[in-house]
């Protein structure tokens, strides 16, 4: 029947960010390309620098302007994010793309109550009385199960505990019903207990509301806990992209299998965990061919030559390298974790 | 269980638990910022009475002519430098033998005028200025910056004295010489500020939320600015006063029959082995205002920290 394969939510294509200074010109981010249907969540991986949040930023467009040179295609529903002018940006950022920051102690206004921060994008976005978008607060509040929500309407942020303000800023995020919202590691500041509540309610509320979810973390766990979608990157660049199961389980990029031999879930207990030799490499100066290449124990000399193009590693499941079916050869058969 | 009122668990409700409502109130009835300013400060004694004693500084000004028991400018050959208590002269008389205490009160009116205005001009001045510089950046930040930085290159005494002697004496000349040599601090204060608050995630989160730059200036970065330029500008006070005083010291500032206090220290210094106390008395007025402004703007800083 439906024959038709339905329009993506997200589709980026192509995108590559750097930043221009004097003294040098950082790539951040080299071509990346990804979709997002609506209603999924997509977790993208990676160690600090890897490019994650770049990309996510890139998104709304909040990289300064004159110093950050964007190229390649983005479009969000029915917008093109580079095409639009700043004023037309405005009404989407918040609006149909909202974003859930890292640090909710310094993400919310010190100098405002939670209620006046989330009613003041109630009113940019949807105009009304503030008594209304007061009322909407609360309802949101609610929504994110804040304890006793009318006393946090006229909390100020630093009244409240680290989870009670991530809550009030995913409130804040969903204050108008955005179609696509953006998570940068919006668990990485709170402790593990506060972590996983605010992982199930962040995949209540994306199922309720029907969002299309781009989650960034460097916690594997995290991302087996929320992601539909996984897309690893590394040096700016996408370099695993499957399900959940098939990239968690059956890595195919020996990047992958570094970062899930190197966590302490799933592993015998009293083995030495094992780490990725060497560093990231120089985002001002990236070696041609695989960035991943002088780290890599299964590199080969035509690594180095080109970057590997992306080869399939099952049904939706692809990776950039060569030597896929060595890395899948060395895949440890331990019981699903 | 004081300790767990403070953080008052969610499941256990206050007033259930027979807790004074007097306590539990602050938490739930709506208070801005400048309310949540005054709850702190109302229990700071040591300011309130500072405070106290500026608005009585103030109010001795504004009220000299009916405090005073003497026309200031009355001259008098008879009665020329005479002690603390000679007659009716509490305070003594100077060299020309005019009652001190009516010249401490008249030139009250001039040296606050010159403690208060140049201070809100300047903070107009250098915070628009450092605001801007703050949140744009770049080539912007620079110019003005280093513009101000020009200022910074002389000790404020030397640059006071420098546009004062330029510009001639006269009180309006005194004021802007003043008002000139605020700005730089005020501006940089403000400088300071702005650009850390524009690189705070909020900023972003605003920015992500949809908000113009406009919109970000007037209700995200200049609402968290206010609060540091405001405590830096009233510890200026104290310091504006003790400039104008010095410049009237120097004869740059109001001319002779006016009263005020610098102008006072510096012809009664000629005196100062026949009468010192009564020639310390002007220094005295000038000490008392500037240590009370110091004090009040160390209890505003307090006040208005918000996270404290």
């Amino acid at each position: 029947m439906g024959a038709m394969a339905p329009r993506p939510l997200v589709e980026v294509r192509d995108l590559q960010v750097s930043f221009v200074s004097r003294e040098a010109t950082v790539s951040a981010v080299n071509g990346v390309s990804f979709t997002v249907m609506p209603g999924e969540v997509l977790c993208i991986i990676g160690e600090s620098g890897s490019g994650k949040t770049v990309t996510m930023r890139s998104l709304l467009r909040l990289h300064p302007p004159r110093r950050t040179v964007i190229r390649g295609h983005m479009r969000v529903g029915d917008h093109d994010i580079l095409a639009l002018s700043e004023r037309a940006m405005n009404q989407v950022r918040g609006a149909v793309i909202s974003m859930v920051f890292q640090e909710p102690m310094t993400a919310l206004d010190p100098v405002y109550t939670i209620g006046d921060q989330i009613a003041e994008t109630v009113i940019r976005h949807e105009g009304g009385s503030r008594r209304a978008a007061m009322a909407r607060a609360l309802e949101l509040l609610n929504l994110v199960k804040v304890p006793s929500p009318e006393r946090r309407l006229r909390a100020y942020p630093h009244e409240l505990s680290g989870g009670l303000r991530q809550r009030a800023m995913i409130a804040l995020a969903l204050s108008c019903r955005p179609s696509l919202l953006l998570a940068d590691e919006p668990t990485t500041a709170l402790d593990a207990t506060v972590q996983i509540q605010v992982l199930i309610m962040l995949r209540r509320l994306q199922e309720e509301f029907g969002m299309g979810v781009i989650f960034v973390t460097h916690d594997l766990g995290v991302a087996a806990q929320i992601a539909d979608k996984v897309a690893v990157m590394y040096a700016g660049r996408i370099i695993e992209y499957g399900s959940v199961a098939d990239v968690l389980l059956r890595p195919a990029h020996p990047y992958t299998l570094g970062l899930l031999s190197s966590t302490v879930h799933g592993q015998t207990r009293d083995a030495e965990i094992e780490a990725i030799p060497g560093s990231p490499p120089d985002l001002r100066a990236l070696p041609p061919g695989c960035s991943f290449a002088p780290r890599c124990r299964f590199a080969v000399p035509p690594c180095t030559a080109a970057f590997p193009p992306t080869a399939l590693a099952g049904l939706d499941h692809a990776a950039s390298c060569l030597q896929i079916e060595a890395v899948r050869g060395a895949v440890p058969a331990h019981a699903d974790a | 269980m004081s300790g767990a009122l403070v953080e008052a668990p969610p499941a256990a409700d206050a007033r259930a638990q027979g807790v004074p409502a007097r306590e539990a109130e602050p938490a739930t009835r709506v208070r801005g910022y400048w309310g949540n300013v005054w709850q702190r400060l109302r229990y700071d004694y040591a300011t309130l009475f500072f405070l106290f004693v500026i608005l009585l500084i103030v109010a001795s000004a504004v009220f000299a002519p009916l405090l005073s028991p003497f026309d200031p400018n009355k001259a008098s050959m008879a009665h020329r430098l005479k002690p603390l208590f000679y007659h009716d002269n509490i305070l003594g008389t100077d060299e020309q033998g005019r009652d001190i205490l009516s010249r401490i009160l008249y030139g009250g009116r001039t040296s606050l005028l010159m403690g208060i205005v140049p201070v809100v001009a300047a903070t107009f001045v250098g915070g628009l200025f450092g605001v801007v510089a703050g949140y744009a950046g770049g080539r912007l930040n620079t110019i003005i910056m280093r513009s101000m930085d020009v200022f910074f290159a002389f000790p404020s005494v030397l640059l006071a004295v420098a546009i004062s002697g330029s510009l001639g004496g006269g009180m309006v000349n005194q004021l802007i010489t003043l008002t000139v040599v605020l700005t730089p601090p005020l501006c940089r204060v403000a400088e300071t500020s702005a650009s850390q608050i524009r690189s705070m995630d909020f900023v972003d989160a605003a920015r992500a939320s949809g908000a113009s730059t406009v919109s970000i200036l007037l209700h995200h970065v200049l609402v968290n600015v206010v609060s540091p330029v405001l405590v830096y500008a009233s510890t200026l006070v104290s310091a504006s006063i003790l400039l104008a005083s010095g410049l009237s010291f120097l004869g740059l500032g109001v001319s002779p029959p006016t009263p005020d206090w610098g102008l006072m220290l510096s012809t009664l210094r000629e005196a100062i082995y026949v009468r010192p106390i009564v020639c310390a008395m002007p220094g005295v007025a000038i000490l008392l205002t500037s240590i009370a402004f110091n004090l009040v703007s160390d209890g505003l800083r307090q006040a208005m920290d918000v996270k404290a």
